[in-house]
């Protein structure tokens, strides 16, 4: 075991799969000499030479597109978007290529691809630099979509997503790169050294796609969701002792229903959070799930705690931002109906 | 070095696209066929617009290590292109700018507290805290919302363009972007729908050497120069010296004058050097080769406007001293100015039921109840 950021957590997720398969290349803009802007990626191009990992220009259509080629000639490319707001450009490689590639061909090709990239709001970046695009890939047909909270779970989902036969996408929250965010800002930061999900262990093991973490048990009501909201969750419960069941949801296609389902027919209440804008996101069709499969269970209605249908702002992050305050109050709501 | 005739057709100036515009040469002396038209008030007005960017940069990051803004980033080594270019152009032009030109809001005379209000998010920011620091939105001074998405703002300065010549209109628009950027799918988008419809544009690229910590030749690739791109668009294209305020101000109004007069697009790729960081969140340290600088064969743009003011004497030191004074003490209660109306980093921000206006024309319901959830 070995006290990592999510950051080292992700580099070594990288050392450990290009040293197991050398079919495994790592490009994207200043992730080769610099080992990127988050530093994901540093020490890669040293340790396996710039055939295996380097630098790309700048043209997110042009990164994702080659990765398909390679991956079709029999390579496992891994690349990053610099930040989740930058991969437009590479959707429709993403959305009408890579997802479909394997159908389209009746498995003739597939694209075995890995798209990292870091999301999320909380460090004052302003409409282009926080966006939590995933409800964009999970509405995707043969997309798989992974968005991890801390680094033993980054290092085994982004081998498990590496290994994978098709393409992934694999957000990364950024503002949990250091330290598990409790949502309080204005509070001096957690490393993730003083976290038990910061204990990485050594070598190699892969966390399977499609399963999630029960993070916190608990009886009175069930919270589904992912990356950094999970840590205010968990804040958000501890501040007004609330005994909440969280649910780490990981990877949200192929989504875990089991877990799910039995942790809200045991609790009989839930709640959804996620850090993207409400109006379609993610948490829309969690509710429906729920509704779906737990209906005759549930003894207050679903509610969901999301970011406002706005652009994220700069200056109002925090009030964007789905804080313990906000959360917490919903949690009573759920528990007061 | 040639200055050819405004309808000169493209194969006889297609040899420019590897050759470089220079007006001053070593000595401070402006010489051969590009010398612009400018009198001596016009070049200190030009020197004066290339301090003021720089004492503004310089004031912002100091700012930025006193913990009173989020973010910055600099133009540093830069500031003769978009000063000059602002100058070389008309009121009602309208330029596409990047995150490093704003030396156009400066030559233009933009009020140089709103420009600190924007980077203070505080509650007189223009753009009400929305946008990153220095992600400007100036129509009336001709300057496009700027993106935080690279290259995008390329193909919509063709269309700008086409819409005036569409109107019969005169104004041109001025297209900006890095070198790096230059690699994305748009710059090309924008080449072939300038040259398909002649469109009155001017396509800028500023080649500082650098994007991020990735050096040009990624984004270059095995053309010997930016300014190659436009030859297989048939679109006059030329290098210029990019740290020469004469040939920076030569070139923008050659290429503004092809365009007014029917001419079409003209590419220009400035030759500079990204001389600082490339934001406060950057450390070159990790990846410049440390002596870059003093390296560079082009020297610095502010030096070589006063040489030259100098070498004609209309200049010396103790004006320049007294120059730099004024501009120093102007930035200064700019910023005293700014900052007694809040910073983001003091709270004293827009309020947060503004954040759900502007998402369209009329507030629809669904925003109207986030909002009033959001004062709850
Ligand atoms: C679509 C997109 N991809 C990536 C980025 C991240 N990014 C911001 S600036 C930059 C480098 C740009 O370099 P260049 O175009 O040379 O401009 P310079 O910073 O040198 O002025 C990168 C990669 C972005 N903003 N948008
Ligand atoms: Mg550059």
């Amino acid at each position: 075991m070995t006290a990592m950021t999510m950051v080292e957590a992700i580099r070594d997720a990288h050392m450990i799969a290009m040293e197991r398969d050398d079919r495994v290349v790592v490009f994207g803009e200043d992730v080769g000499f610099f080992g990127g802007v988050f530093r994901c990626t540093q020490g890669l191009q040293e340790r396996f030479g710039d055939h295996r990992c380097f630098d790309a220009p700048i043209n997110e259509s042009a990164i994702v597109g080659a990765a398909i080629g390679m991956a079709a000639y029999g390579l496992r490319p891994c690349v990053e978007m610099q930040f989740a707001d930058y991969m437009y450009p590479a959707y429709d490689q993403i959305v009408s290529e890579a997802a479909r590639l394997r159908h389209r061909s009746a498995g003739d090709f597939s694209a075995p691809i890995v798209v990292r990239m870091p999301s999320g709001g909380g460090i004052f970046g302003g409409q282009t630099h926080s966006q939590s695009p995933e409800a964009l890939f999970t509405h995707v047909a043969g997309l798989t979509t992974v968005v991890v909270s801390n680094p033993y779970d980054a290092k085994g989902l982004l081998i498990a997503a590496i290994e994978d036969e098709d393409p992934v996408v694999f957000l990364e929250p950024k503002r949990v790169y250091n330290g598990p965010f409790d949502g309080h800002h204005d509070r001096p930061v957690v490393p993730w050294s003083k976290h038990p999900l910061g204990e990485v262990p050594d070598g190699y093991y892969a966390i399977p796609l499609g399963e999630a973490r029960v993070h916190r048990t608990g009886s009175d009501l069930t919270v589904l969701t992912y990356g950094t909201l999970v840590h205010v969750a968990e804040t958000a419960a501890n501040e007004r002792d609330i005994d909440a069941e969280i649910i780490d949801l990981r990877t949200l296609v192929p989504l875990d229903v089991d877990t799910i389902v039995e942790s809200v027919v045991k609790t009989g209440r839930c709640l959804v959070l996620h850090e993207a804008t409400v109006t379609s996101g993610f948490g829309a069709e969690l509710s429906a799930t729920v509704q779906e499969r737990c209906f005759y269970h549930l003894e207050a209605p679903i509610v969901r705690v999301a970011g406002w249908d706005t652009p994220y702002p700069h200056a109002l992050e925090w009030s964007y931002f789905p804080g313990p305050e906000r959360v917490g109050r919903a949690m009573q709501e759920v528990l007061a109906a | 070095m040639k200055k050819p005739a405004l309808d000169e057709k493209v194969e006889r100036v297609a040899l420019m696209r590897k050759q470089l515009v220079r007006v001053l040469d070593d000595d401070g002396s402006a010489v051969g066929e590009w010398v612009p038209d400018l009198s001596a008030d016009a070049k200190i007005a030009g020197l004066r617009d290339m301090m003021t960017v720089r004492s503004f940069d310089a004031r912002m990051l100091r700012a930025h290590r006193q913990g009173k803004i989020s973010f910055y980033m600099q133009a540093l080594g830069e500031e003769a292109i978009a000063c000059a270019q602002q100058r070389a152009l008309r009121p009602g032009d309208m330029h596409f700018p990047t995150y490093r030109q704003q030396g156009l809001l400066i030559a233009a005379g933009y009020p140089i507290v709103q420009m600190m209000n924007q980077i203070l998010s505080n509650e007189q920011d223009p753009l009400k805290g929305r946008q990153l620091p220095v992600l400007y939105s100036a129509k009336s001074h001709g300057f496009f919302s700027i993106s935080g998405n690279l290259a995008t703002q390329y193909p919509q300065a063709v269309g700008w363009a086409m819409a005036s010549a569409m109107r019969g209109d005169t104004a041109i628009a001025s297209a900006w972007i890095g070198e790096g950027a230059s690699a994305e799918n748009d710059f090309h988008a924008a080449l072939v729908m300038a040259s398909t419809y002649q469109a009155p544009v001017i396509l800028n690229i500023v080649n500082n050497h650098w994007a991020i910590s990735t050096p040009e030749d990624f984004a270059r690739g095995a053309s010997a120069t930016f300014a190659d791109r436009g030859y297989g668009f048939s679109i006059p294209a030329i290098r210029v010296d990019g740290n020469d305020y004469l040939a920076a101000y030569a070139a923008s109004q050659w290429a503004a004058e092809r365009a007014r007069s029917n001419l079409g697009p003209t590419l220009i790729e400035w030759i500079t050097l990204r001389r600082g960081a490339h934001s406060t969140s950057d450390d070159p340290s990790v990846y410049r080769p440390e002596h870059e600088s003093e390296q560079f064969p082009l020297a610095d743009p502010v030096e070589r406007l006063r040489q030259h003011l100098v070498a004609l004497g209309e200049w010396d030191d103790d004006r320049h001293r007294d120059l730099q004074h004024e501009i120093d003490t102007e930035i200064e209660s700019a910023f005293a100015e700014a900052d007694s109306h809040g910073s983001v980093k003091s709270g004293v921000v827009p309020s947060p039921a503004t954040m759900f206006d502007d998402v369209y024309a009329e507030l629809p319901r669904h925003l109207r109840e986030q909002r009033d959830q959001v004062g709850e």
